[in-house]
């Protein structure tokens, strides 16, 4: 055993594990994942795990027993990307195993680092169509940045060791190991390797120097320039480096929504979120630049609205990602560096110097002031949008906000204002209902302390409410807020605006009662209908000692503006009708 | 659209042929052609693709396919002067009485008769793929029984370094 890995374990107060002893499949999976520092697994128990299940009895893990494998890997999910470690769970064969899937989609489209592992039927029943069965490394080839199907106990450890690796450098993304049971119940003396070496894996990309030069000079020689800044960013842990290169170059910056928070809402400089839902200001900047620079952005079609040649008709583009494949995937580039975004700007802030940018910033903020996001107030009638900024001013911004996917989504990513990496937690890529209660467990496990908010439609919210129990049994603090407009809203706008007012199916009158649902969890529920019973409800559920449940019943007519309907590009903006 | 040639280097892992040809159906690219065999590395495996598609289109999925893990390296033969090879079996009615007449025809093709039977034969064809068709062409007014082809297998010719070719 190396010295690190002793003084790993002593450090975490383990038992000495020892190298060479005969041990089960099981007990090298957990092991294994000692060794890479894991402290929270989430997981449903099942036959084909039934051998890591009786591993983990009494072990040093804390296991988090969700209600359903959906809840398990979002809260998995939510941990890492709370904390830019890789989030792990566990799913038995079969229907566990496919209950996965939603959740590796929705990691491998935004880059998260999960460790996703299954059990599986033995080997000798592999391909027969045997009880519980699934061919899931299979099914999850399209959705996984790599799987693996144990078929040796022996390459068991370094499929761990290479599974984490895999998942955490490069473009992170989710990695699944299949056990099937007979190598979960085999012995083999244990081995752990202290290096990875995967033969054509580029695991980090430093950008040369050349490529660095290059970078800079297309960005100085700008007098329009914007950044925008993609979740690379976060991913990469780059936010000082952004930071400094944007001030030190007097560019203004556009968060992607998958970028938000890795540049504060707050600097003079940001121009906040750009695309369908984003503002005029951001999307004005991406219109009129002459020069884009991608940093770890993709380029996705809710910015570009999928009509690239019109999207930044006046702008060069520079971009730099670490995976290559993005360069020139989306748009076309005039500069592209293959690389991680925090080496580039470590090495590019020393060259840059201010572009001649004033008169353009100075156009940014008069466009700024006179197209904020805005809503019509409305009396005793509860906005959807005041509740967002009531979320925003009572916690000063400094929360974890997760959301779930619709309107409620586009809301908190316009009017909470964030200001650090890794605080708005969002299903960005695949857009999954049913993501944001468990991602939220996942992020307030990881930072017990702070506080977490998970924003919630009352839709996305009833595919995962089931988690209530574990918020409950755990006491996890977390404080759910249902925008609950009593319809699936977002479907609701786009029947509205481009169905001609046919509702079709998108009625959510007969839901629970959502506070008694809390407290039938034994959890604190809330309910408020106007701007004043919202601040005093909201005040108390901050003030109480645990989780939270409050159903804010807002207006169910309202629209998320500015928007630009699909087909159409950035200056075909709505803004709204006040 | 330009036909290209692009050769696959990968570990030899259960479930790689799988993970490649997924990769081109969800990045929307056809294959026309697959061929994968041994190398002079033992656990390595080449697989020969042939595909269509612009310049953009086969840089973007030579870039794709470098993302999986177990692939090594990527490399457009096109771009580079390259040796391909099919193989192709044919079989032919033909009564042993016509023996001669066909091998008329098939050796200027260097191909081979290499089955003989009362009512059909089998002929044998190496070459490119414009040499394989009109070997066919030549054979259809017998009348074709069965025809079985491999997919381009290819080399880049020596005089091309290997680090010039385009290789990601
Ligand atoms: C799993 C899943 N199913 C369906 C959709 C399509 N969808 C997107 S937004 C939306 C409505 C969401 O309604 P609700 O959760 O009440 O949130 P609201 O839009 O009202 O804020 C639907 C059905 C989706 N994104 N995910």
């Amino acid at each position: 055993m190396s010295v690190e890995m002793a003084e790993l374990q002593k450090k975490n107060g383990i038992p000495p594990i020892q190298f060479g002893e005969e041990v089960t499949g099981a007990e090298t999976l957990l092991r294994c994942l000692i060794l890479e520092e894991v402290e929270y697994i989430f997981g449903y128990p099942g036959g084909a795990v039934l051998p890591i299940y009786d591993s983990l009895y009494g072990s040093y893990f804390k296991h988090i027993l969700t209600r359903h494998e959906q809840g398990a890997i979002h809260a998995a999910d939510g941990y890492a990307r709370a904390t830019g470690k890789p989030g792990v769970c566990i799913a038995t064969s079969g229907p566990g195993a496919t209950n996965l899937v939603t959740g590796i989609a929705t990691a491998q489209m935004d880059s998260v680092p999960l460790v996703c592992i299954t059990g599986n039927v033995a080997q000798s029943l592999i391909g027969t169509d045997a009880f519980q069965e699934a061919n899931i490394t299979g099914i999850t080839i399209p959705i996984t940045k790599h799987s693996y199907f144990v078929r040796d106990i022996r390459d068991l450890p370094r499929i761990v060791k290479e599974a984490f690796h895999i998942a955490t450098t490069g473009r992170p993304g989710p990695v699944l190991i299949d056990i099937p049971k007979d190598v979960a119940n085999e012995k083999a003396p244990f081995t752990y390797p202290d290096k990875v070496e995967i033969r054509g894996y580029r695991a980090s990309l430093v950008p040369s120097d050349k490529e660095v030069q290059e970078f800079v000079k297309a960005v100085s020689e700008a007098k329009r320039p914007v950044i925008l800044a993609g979740g690379g960013i976060i991913a990469a842990q780059a936010e000082k480096e952004l930071r400094d290169f944007a001030e030190k170059t007097r560019i203004p910056v556009i968060n992607t929504f998958m970028g938000l928070g890795g540049f504060p809402g707050t600097h003079e400089l940001s121009l906040a979120m750009p695309g369908m839902h984003g503002n005029y200001t951001a999307n004005q900047a991406l219109l009129n630049a002459d020069c884009v620079i991608g940093l770890g952005a993709r380029f996705d079609d809710r910015i570009t609205m999928g009509r690239t040649k019109e999207f930044a008709p006046k702008a060069r583009i520079v971009h730099v990602d670490i995976d290559p494949a993005e360069l020139g995937k989306n748009v076309d580039t005039a500069v592209t560096v293959a690389g991680d975004v925090k080496s580039t700007l470590a090495k590019a802030i020393p060259l840059a110097k201010a572009c001649e940018s004033e008169a353009w910033i100075s156009q940014l903020k008069e466009w700024k002031e006179q197209y904020p996001y805005k809503y019509k107030k409305d009396g005793d009638v509860l906005k959807p949008q005041a509740v967002i900024e009531l979320l925003y001013n009572s916690t000063d911004g400094e929360a974890i906000v997760t959301t779930d996917v619709g309107q409620h989504q586009m809301w908190t990513a316009q009017y909470y204002k964030f200001k650090h990496p890794r605080s708005f937690i969002s299903s960005g890529g695949l857009g999954t209902m049913g993501f944001g209660f468990p991602a939220a467990i996942g992020a307030q496990i990881a930072h017990p302390d702070r506080t977490v908010i998970s924003v919630v439609g009352d839709g996305g919210f009833q595919m995962t409410n089931q988690e209530l129990a574990i918020v409950s049994q755990y006491n996890i603090p977390v404080k759910v807020a249902i925008v609950n407009n009593q319809c699936l809203g977002m479907v609701r706008q786009w029947q509205e605006l481009f169905y001609d007012n046919r509702y079709s199916q998108i009625d959510l009158t007969c839901s629970p009662d959502f506070v008694k649902l809390a407290e039938a969890y034994g959890v604190k529920g809330l309910r408020a209908h106007t701007p004043e019973e919202a601040e005093a409800v909201w005040a108390e559920a901050l003030a109480h000692d645990g989780p939270v449940v409050v159903d804010f019943r807002v207006a169910q007519e309202e629209n998320v503006y500015p928007m630009v309907a699909s087909g159409n590009t950035l200056d075909q903006m709505e803004l709204g009708d006040d | 659209m330009q036909q290209h040639t692009i050769s696959v280097l990968v570990n030899d892992q259960p479930g790689v042929l799988t993970r490649v040809a997924t990769l081109f159906g969800q990045r929307g690219f056809n294959i026309d052609s697959i061929t994968v065999g041994g190398t002079e590395e033992q656990g390595l495996s080449r697989m020969i693709i042939s595909t269509g598609g612009d310049d953009r289109q086969i840089n973007q999925l030579m870039k794709q396919l470098h993302k999986l893990i177990d692939v090594i390296s990527v490399t457009n033969l096109s771009e580079n002067p390259f040796v391909s090879r099919e193989l192709a079996l044919i079989k032919v009615t033909a009564s042993p009485s016509q023996l001669a007449e066909l091998n008329g025809i098939v050796e200027p093709f260097r191909a081979a008769i290499v089955d003989v039977g009362p009512s059909s034969l089998i002929v044998q064809v190496t070459g490119d793929t414009e040499k394989i068709d009109a070997l066919l062409v030549l054979l259809q007014s017998y009348g074709v029984i069965e025809l079985t082809r491999t997919g381009s297998v290819a080399m880049a010719r020596s005089i091309v370094p290997v680090t010039a070719a385009a290789t990601v």
